[in-house]
């Protein structure tokens, strides 16, 4: 409780923060493309300090990034049909069609319609990808991005720990998270976390006699009590839309929410082309050039993590995170679901995610399951702890604790 | 069965659908004023993006897919046709069964159309055709058998096939003036009307199999759906035949439409019963679980958006029933067509509207957010119901046709041969059935 009051401040104050933190995360302009500077210091504290710097092939990528990507794609002896057709539906003008755009962009788009499902591509189809994506997102949004195409790491199962005996509702997490991970900001507005807030329970006299008792009469409510239907801090009576001046509020508390990276995740069964799956290190994630926007894994999410963009994102040049993964952060398209993962583009190069970091009471703790002295693990091991909607047999690998 | 009797079939066909009374132009105008309607619709969607619709993150699926489960019953319900007709051999469906195919053909091409409105990427759709396949380019991935979307792709596409055999297969025999072979035609017939069963039953399983949404996480579902569709699929039947007796010369049995109001009248006793299960299974306990439902049928939070469109399906559904107990009314051959309308739109409300929309609300944290859908969604919706109408009307005219007598296959030579009075030639000179001109 004494935490909570400490860290009373202003709703407005902490937007000048969010903005500070970015700032500090953006890369120099013109920076080279060398990856440790893209992709920045790793945070201390984090368990993992042997993966940092290590990019199998940051040399090519290096080229790539310099802006004439497309050219070396083309240089690259062709093979297969599919490229062929590439080609040929560019001469035949097709692409600018698609696009009425640039010709540098229709080609792209045209490109990335062939594209195969990122599982099934070879390792080459994956490097001309995620060149592609640099050189179109590179243009796009007028600052030198990378596209890290990281595979999950041997021996990691990544977890999550949210104290909510900690968090004040500050929602510091939802707008760092927004900032790091390019969602669209305005029509659609994408946020992946909620902070929900929980309505404190009251038990007034006045509620004594306004029960149901049936035919007999009674005053007391024999059958239902007054105080039934009142809230309690039952996820049905939270909400998401509070705007206070001040948090925390004496009468609520606050329980974040996003995806829980099921073990045995809903979502991934229904969807019928595979877009979505589980990765090795437990993050489920999405390919977005592969999604055909039908929707299905919304409808079977019972945390309702996932959103849509409806139109096309609406994220500026100033606000773009030119740190991107393929199946992280790069920026999303028209028509396509999205949802937190766990900042695999930092994560899985040994920092911290967004939310993390920002947290200004601690109440968010991430680190590798199999390692016993990860954060996350010794949390599991002296804390309560607990996950939503066991009954789903979901499986989450995001916990809820108190101290 | 030769090549050249198979293009002239083409070609007649597509004549004696573009040829018609002022009446038969008049209704084509008419459902060619709302696609075009619809194209604009498809175009603002595709350029904007969904955000042109009202659906959202809280409610992601709504008119469109309401609109599909709607549909896919009614495609299902061509069976009441067709399994009469030949596997309890009732000579006066036999007779109309065509009409049965071609409902189930238009209804499934409506489903197919609505689909592709509810996806975000339409362009993608490629994706789903299976690595086994040998397209060449297109290699796409089916999450196959986990995904219960997949199975109703294999089933749609799978009952449109069969539909779309058996209604040309037999037109075609008929317009050649012979009988199918049974030895063909047959199996492809039986095997229709258990992949009825299917469709329906796969699509009621892609709902109810989501924990997540706890008003579908019923096994009542798959059966509920059946009901419903062998109530409102036959009740479209009977109106449409009841035009098509008023407009055309074809022959319809006072039987047939015996036969099929009584099929609406149990699925829809039955249909009631299920509904009226479900709201004692729910609302006597009350949990969370049946918030969707007390949503849909009370309101709660005042919010009541559906519960106008639900009070109005159940007295539509209830009276159609009541109505159609009375077997002076049923038998009535100029009422059935207006109690059937009622059934109609009654469950139409009832799976569409009163169905799909309310499982997302609450949302699955617990947030209710209402739904009515835009104008570009009714524009779109009201498209695809006049392309499924155009393709009916369109099919059924030429299966009629061919069912008179007034379009079959002239062969050449055996109309030289057969004839007693060589026809006269409009365009003066040697006929080009005899000057060989048309080719032997
Ligand atoms: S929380 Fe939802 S989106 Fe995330 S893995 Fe689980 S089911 Fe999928
Ligand atoms: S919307 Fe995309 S990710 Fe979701 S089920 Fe459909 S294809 Fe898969
Ligand atoms: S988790 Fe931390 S950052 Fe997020 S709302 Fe709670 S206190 Fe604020």
């Amino acid at each position: 409780m004494s935490d909570n009051k400490k860290n009373k401040f202003k709703i407005s104050d902490y937007l000048a923060d969010i903005t500070d933190f970015v700032k500090s995360a953006k890369p120099k302009e013109n920076a080279s493309a060398n990856f440790d500077e893209v992709m920045g210091e790793a945070t201390d504290g984090f368990p993992r300090p042997e993966l940092l710097g290590k990019i199998p092939d940051s040399e090519a990528r290096t080229e790539s990034s310099s802006g004439s990507a497309w050219n070396a794609l083309n240089n690259q002896e062709s093979s297969g049909r599919r490229d062929f057709l590439m080609k040929a539906g560019v001469f035949a003008g097709a692409a600018a069609l698609l696009s009425g755009a640039n010709d540098a962009e229709a080609r792209t788009t045209w490109a990335e319609w062939f594209q195969g499902n990122y599982r099934l591509m070879s390792d080459k189809e994956r490097k001309e990808s995620v060149k592609r994506l640099e050189a179109r997102y590179t243009e796009e949004y007028g600052k030198k991005t990378f596209v890290d195409d990281m595979p999950a790491e041997k021996d990691v199962l990544f977890g999550y720990a949210l104290n909510i005996q900690k968090c004040i509702g500050c929602r510091r997490c939802v707008k760092a998270c927004v900032k790091e991970n390019n969602q669209s900001r305005q029509d659609p507005e994408i946020e992946w976390i909620r902070v929900i807030r929980m309505e404190k329970g009251t038990f007034n006299k006045g509620d004594m006699d306004k029960g149901y008792s049936g035919l007999s009469g009674e005053k007391h409510g024999i059958q239902v009590g007054g105080f039934a239907h009142k809230p309690a801090g039952v996820v049905l009576e939270g909400q998401h839309y509070y705007d206070p001046k001040l948090v925390p509020e004496k009468d609520a508390f606050y329980f974040p929410i996003q995806c829980q990276q099921c073990e045995k995740p809903p979502c991934v069964k229904v969807c019928p082309v595979r877009t979505t799956y589980r990765d090795p290190d437990g993050i489920v994630v999405i390919d977005y050039n592969w999604c055909i926007g039908c929707r299905m894994c919304m409808g079977a999410c019972p945390y309702w993590a996932r959103r849509f963009n409806w139109g096309p994102p609406n994220l500026s040049k100033e606000e773009m995170n030119p740190k991107t993964h393929y199946f992280g952060n790069r920026p999303r398209m028209n028509g396509v679901v999205e949802k937190c993962t766990f900042c695999l583009q930092r994560t899985r190069r040994g920092r911290y995610t967004a939310c993390v970091e920002v947290c200004p009471v601690g109440a968010r703790k991430f680190g590798n399951l199999l390692d016993p002295n990860s954060e996350v693990r010794k949390v599991l091991d002296r804390k309560k702890v607990f996950r939503l909607r066991v009954d789903l047999n979901t499986y989450p690998k995001f916990f809820y604790f108190i101290d | 069965m030769s090549i050249r009797s198979i293009i002239y079939f083409g070609i007649d066909l597509f004549i004696c659908s573009w040829r018609g009374s002022l009446f038969y132009y008049g209704w084509l105008a008419f459902l060619g004023f709302f696609i075009m309607l619809a194209v604009w619709g498809n175009f603002e969607q595709l350029t904007k993006g969904m955000i042109v619709t009202n659906l959202n993150d809280q409610v992601t699926w709504g008119m469109y897919l309401s609109n599909f489960v709607f549909l896919v019953g009614v495609a299902a319900a061509a069976v009441t046709i067709v399994f009469p007709a030949y596997f309890l051999k009732n000579k006066h469906m036999k007779h109309v069964v065509v009409l049965g195919e071609i409902v189930a053909i238009a209804a499934v091409i409506m489903c197919l159309l609505f689909v592709v409105n509810h996806m975000g990427r339409p362009d993608r759709a490629w994706h789903m055709t299976p690595s086994w396949l040998p397209v060449p380019i297109f290699h796409g991935i089916y999450n196959w058998p986990n995904s219960m979307l997949t199975w109703d792709v294999i089933v749609l596409n799978g009952y449109l096939a069969l539909n779309v055999f058996c209604a040309f297969y037999y037109m075609y025999m008929k317009y050649l003036g012979r009988e199918v072979n049974k030895l063909i035609y047959l199996p492809v017939v039986y095997l229709a009307c258990v992949w009825a069963l299917s469709i329906h039953t796969v699509t009621a399983f892609l709902i109810n199999t989501m924990p997540a949404r706890p008003m579908w996480h019923h096994s009542i579902l798959p059966i509920k759906f059946i009901t419903t569709a062998f109530a409102a699929g036959p009740s479209l039947i009977i109106i449409a035949f009841s035009i098509i007796k008023k407009v055309t010369k074809f022959e319809i049995g006072k039987e047939v439409f015996d036969f099929l109001s009584k099929v609406v009248l149990w699925c829809l006793g039955i249909a009631l019963f299920l509904i009226l299960s479900e709201l004692v299974t729910e609302f006597y306990a009350n949990t969370e679980h049946s918030f969707s439902l007390r949503y849909l049928v009370t309101g709660m939070y005042g919010l009541w958006g559906l519960v106008p469109w639900f009070w109005t399906a159940m007295v539509l559904m209830i009276g159609g029933f009541v109505l159609l107990l009375i077997p002076k009314i049923r038998k009535n051959l100029m009422l059935l067509p207006f109690i059937c309308g009622m059934v109609f739109v009654g469950i139409w409300i009832d799976k569409g509207m009163g169905f799909v929309i309310p499982g997302f609300i609450p949302s699955p944290i617990g947030e209710f957010s209402e739904y009515t859908p835009s104008l570009i969604e009714i524009v779109n919706s009201l498209g695809n119901w006049a392309v499924g109408f155009m393709v009916f009307t369109m099919l059924a005219k030429c299966a009629i046709a061919i069912s008179t007598g007034e379009v079959r296959y002239r062969d050449p030579k055996s109309i030289v041969t057969q004839s007693v009075d060589p026809p006269s030639f409009k365009g003066g000179g040697t006929p080009p059935w005899q000057s060989g001109r048309w080719g032997a």
